[in-house]
């Protein structure tokens, strides 16, 4: 009888804990064919850890550069750990946790974040959150990115979040519940469309000019964490045209970069090196660049990559010159695919 | 500490788990240092009132005591030589003294609850006649927190030293177990009102764990949350909707908001409890019931002896049966016989008794006007359907339709729909406007937003009602089975699968499609302000 119980005990909790599971499962957004920007930082994990550069950020990066031009013209191995509007401090987290895996020589991170002090949206938490590797950087990312809303558990448990997720389940949630379907190029999230820049507009006044405390604490913890680690800190400010981009902001990262002897190169005022054109390399008015943009931006800095930082040509390991041939094939499947669909499309 | 939080559920389960590896004798000391923790989250500064409640109703209580204690002495010592006269003077005596002590406590307790409640109710009609008058001198209100709970704990503890006074209950001797008794926390949000004779015995016992009393205390508390986060704070956008838009919400919109109130609060306030009876429960305390059914009673009176019990038979029995016999009252009702006659001479006398309930329990619920009015609707529709008794009987006898189903089914409809109009004053918390939106049921003709789609517009997507009929429906259902026993009893009979497949689902469902999480607001239970 004392068995039977134990027996029946066991199956009870074994049933409920494989259905919370498989619930929990089928609830969470997926991002496989809309907002696709979810589920770039768990893409990571997925990868051959051994790059040379290492771009952290938000939509500045993974929308403004192709790791696959690095590669191809310079034989640079870099990933892109960007997500939509990736705070500063996740941007740091985010760091810990790629050293966790991998030592590159140099850390590429865009100062756009710099304007945000505080905890801003749960939705954007959630993309860059969700897809870390449970580990002590995610625990404080998080503590360190919820809004008054969250709460924890939601993380731990992402059933208690997604819970009312059911009236809106597609086959997508059924056919990647367990599996996923790569929608990123090493970070790089591709778009080929146009949209020119038109009546962008300008910066409205603000009230403080200055960049916040903690802002400033986790740049400092950024560039010491680099130190650390004997790695190269690159600041950017890549080339969008909207969010604006104040002279005092502009002012106060230039003199950061040279108290910290750091490189920093701001792409808004390199628009004629790098040849951009806002009336075709843009697929938003401004906002990001399209793969034209990208890959004209990214040529320049590669050449800034090699010229200035140093860093070598690996086009003859074989075992990564593989590895991208297959990177590549699916950057051009990707891209000529994007091309028909907007030949059909007109 | 809302009873929906995360917080709240793993303080309840740190809480399960401690209190059955405590020794049997101490469990009673971990859920009064439980109760006062809850009590300081909420805000260390209500520590202060209840704290003073305790202490200064356990003294008078133990007072009092000691007064019965001494007269049994006397007595007993003096059985033989004193007379019978003397006795009574005695005891007359001791009696007098005993209320003296009660009185002063009974002030001084009821005056808090009437400093913190009532303070600003009186400066705004203060000021609302200072400016009728032409006045331009306004007075200020005060900053004072209404400590959570006060009219539950004041009322509870208040029950107890009556109690004491009338002997019904003997003087708790140990301060803390009162303290407990005042605080315990399940009961500490919304009821329901204990007796402390009831509850002693379960929060002072050893306890036990037992699987079955724990199971039931878990399916019971799952109920309880069924119902407050499935139903009432969904239907709760669409209720705000329309209430808090009274311009553009109006005619047959009013109807559904009332309709929809009266579902939120039946749902919020007895799941509640549920939840509170539930928490007690898998800890081995039995506490009384506070609902029975009541949305299918068939008259008002009959719906407030099934509504918020604990609260009515309070009301009755320290109010409305001390002022039924209360010398003045008394005298008013010889002085009545002699100018009214018989009929009405009797009559008059329990009129204003229940006048007296019905404005207490009015202004209990709230310290606004809305609620005074509510409470004296209550007692209007309740006195009309006593006069218009003879009548109905007539009408009954002459058409025999007394236990026909189709009648039976007329009063409870009627029921629900005359108390759903009366919570119009709880919803719109404006005596004026309430009459106004009432009225407009009547004036303005817009019953085609029942199926154009506007219903849509609320806030409440077809889903969304389409799991509120579900809900309403299981609700109307578990109520209909509660009518031969519990349904818990009637469930546990099942095979283990059945028992396995209801329970996981009812938590499926509310993990689902309750509300809660981000986007949705943490809605408190409608109970915690009264």
């Amino acid at each position: 009888m004392k068995k039977v119980k134990i027996g029946r005990a066991v199956c009870t909790i074994a049933v409920v804990l494989i259905s919370l599971y498989l619930l929990q499962k089928l609830l969470m957004p997926k991002y496989v064919t809309d907002v696709i920007e979810g589920a770039l930082i768990a893409e990571y994990y997925e990868e051959e850890k051994d790059h040379d550069v290492i771009f952290i950020g938000d939509c500045e990066v993974y929308e403004n550069f192709s790791p696959n031009v690095l590669w191809d013209e310079y034989g640079i191995n870099s990933y892109i750990r960007g997500s939509a509007q990736q705070l500063i401090w996740q941007s740091y987290y985010l760091l810990e946790d790629t050293l966790r895996y991998e030592k590159p020589e140099v850390v590429v991170f865009n100062v756009l974040a710099m304007k945000y002090n505080e905890p801003q949206k749960e939705a954007y938490n959630r993309m860059t959150l969700e897809g870390m590797k449970w580990s002590m950087s995610k625990v404080k990312s998080i503590q360190a990115s919820m809004t008054k809303e969250e709460h924890f558990l939601d993380y731990v448990f992402p059933i208690l979040r997604y819970h009312s997720r059911w009236s809106e389940l597609t086959a997508d949630d059924l056919k990647y519940m367990f599996r996923t379907k790569k929608v990123s190029h090493n970070g790089y999230y591709m778009r080929v469309d146009v949209k020119p820049a038109e009546n962008v507009p300008g910066g409205k006044v603000l009230a403080d000019y200055q960049f916040g405390d903690n802002a400033y604490d986790y740049l400092d913890k950024i560039t010491q964490l680099c130190k650390e680690n004997d790695i190269q800190l690159i600041l950017i400010k890549a080339p969008s045209l909207y969010p604006y981009w104040y002279d005092e902001w502009e002012q106060q990262m230039e003199d950061y970069a040279e108290e910290n002897n750091l490189m920093y190169i701001n792409f808004l005022k390199l628009i004629e090196e790098t040849g951009l054109d806002f009336s075709t390399d843009t697929y938003d008015g401004g906002l990001h660049l399209n793969l034209s943009g990208a890959e004209k931006i990214t040529r320049y800095f590669g050449q800034v990559l090699k010229e200035e930082v140093g860093l070598s040509d690996r086009r003859d390991e074989q075992e990564l010159v593989l590895r991208w041939q297959e990177k590549q094939k699916f950057y051009e499947q990707d891209r000529d695919e994007q091309l028909e669909a907007l030949q059909n499309n007109q | 500490m809302l009873f929906t939080s995360y917080e709240f559920i793993g303080f309840i389960l740190i809480l399960f788990a401690a209190y059955y590896l405590t020794p049997g004798k101490k469990q009673w000391i971990l859920l009064l240092a439980a109760s006062y923790l809850f009590y300081f989250l909420a805000d260390p500064v209500y520590l202060i009132y209840i704290l003073t409640t305790t202490v200064t109703v356990y003294l008078a209580a133990r007072h009092i005591g000691r007064i019965a204690e001494e007269q049994s002495v006397y007595i007993k010592e003096n059985k033989t030589s004193l007379s019978k006269e003397e006795k009574k003077a005695y005891k007359a005596g001791m009696k007098s003294r005993q209320w003296k002590c009660l009185l002063v406590c009974l002030l001084f307790n009821i005056g808090i609850l009437a400093v913190v409640k009532y303070t600003n109710f009186v400066i705004s009609n203060v000021n609302s006649v200072m400016k009728w008058a032409g006045s331009n001198n306004q007075l200020d209100f005060w900053d004072i927190a209404l400590p959570m709970g006060i009219s539950f704990y004041t009322f509870q503890a208040v029950g107890y030293l009556i109690d004491v006074y009338r002997g019904v209950a003997q003087a708790e001797q140990n301060p803390f177990k009162l303290a407990l008794f005042i605080s315990f926390f399940p009961q500490l949000v919304q009821g329901p009102i204990s007796r402390f004779n009831d509850l002693k015995e379960g929060l002072f016992s050893e306890h036990r764990f037992q699987a079955d009393t724990v199971c039931r205390g878990l399916q019971r508390i799952l109920w309880g949350y069924f119902k407050k986060m499935v139903i009432a704070d969904r239907i709760l956008t669409a209720v705000n909707t329309i209430i808090r838009d009274a311009d553009s919400y109006r005619g047959a919109y009013v109807f559904v908001g009332m309709l929809f109130y009266a579902l939120e609060l039946y749902a919020d306030f007895t799941g509640g409890i549920d939840i509170t009876i539930g928490i007690a429960e898998t800890l081995g305390i039995k506490m009384a019931e506070n609902f029975n059914r009541p949305f299918f009673s068939k008259s008002i009176k009959e719906y407030w002896r099934r509504w918020h019990i604990t609260m009515g038979t309070w009301f009755t029995d320290y109010i409305f049966y001390p002022i039924s016999v209360c010398k003045p009252m008394l005298k008013f009702a010889r002085f009545t016989k002699a100018h009214f006659g018989d009929v009405i001479g009797k009559r008059l006398p329990v009129y204003l008794s229940s006048f007296v309930v019905w404005f207490a329990t009015g202004i209990w619920h709230g310290a606004s006007w809305n609620f005074i009015v509510w409470g004296l609707g209550n007692w209007v529709v309740i006195m009309i359907s006593q006069e218009l008794e003879p009548l109905y009987e007539r009408f009954h006898n002459r058409f025999h339709i007394k236990d026909k189903f189709a009648f039976r089914l007329f009063q409870v409809i009627r029921t629900v729909l005359l108390m759903s109009c009366l919570r119009m004053f709880d919803c719109y918390r404006d005596v004026p406007l309430t009459f106004k939106m009432f009225g407009t049921m009547f004036t303005e003709w817009n019953w085609q937003i029942l199926w154009d789609g506007s219903l849509l517009l609320l806030g409440l997507s077809g889903l969304d009602y389409v799991i509120l009929a579900a809900g309403t429906i299981l609700l109307i259902a578990v109520s209909l089975m509660q009518r031969r026993e519990s349904v818990r009893t009637q469930i546990a009979v099942k095979s283990y699968p059945v028992r396995f497949a209801i329970w996981f689902g009812l938590f499926l469902c509310i993990l689902l499609m309750g509300a809660y999480g981000v986007g949705y607001d943490a809605s408190q239970f409608i109970y915690n302000q009264f």
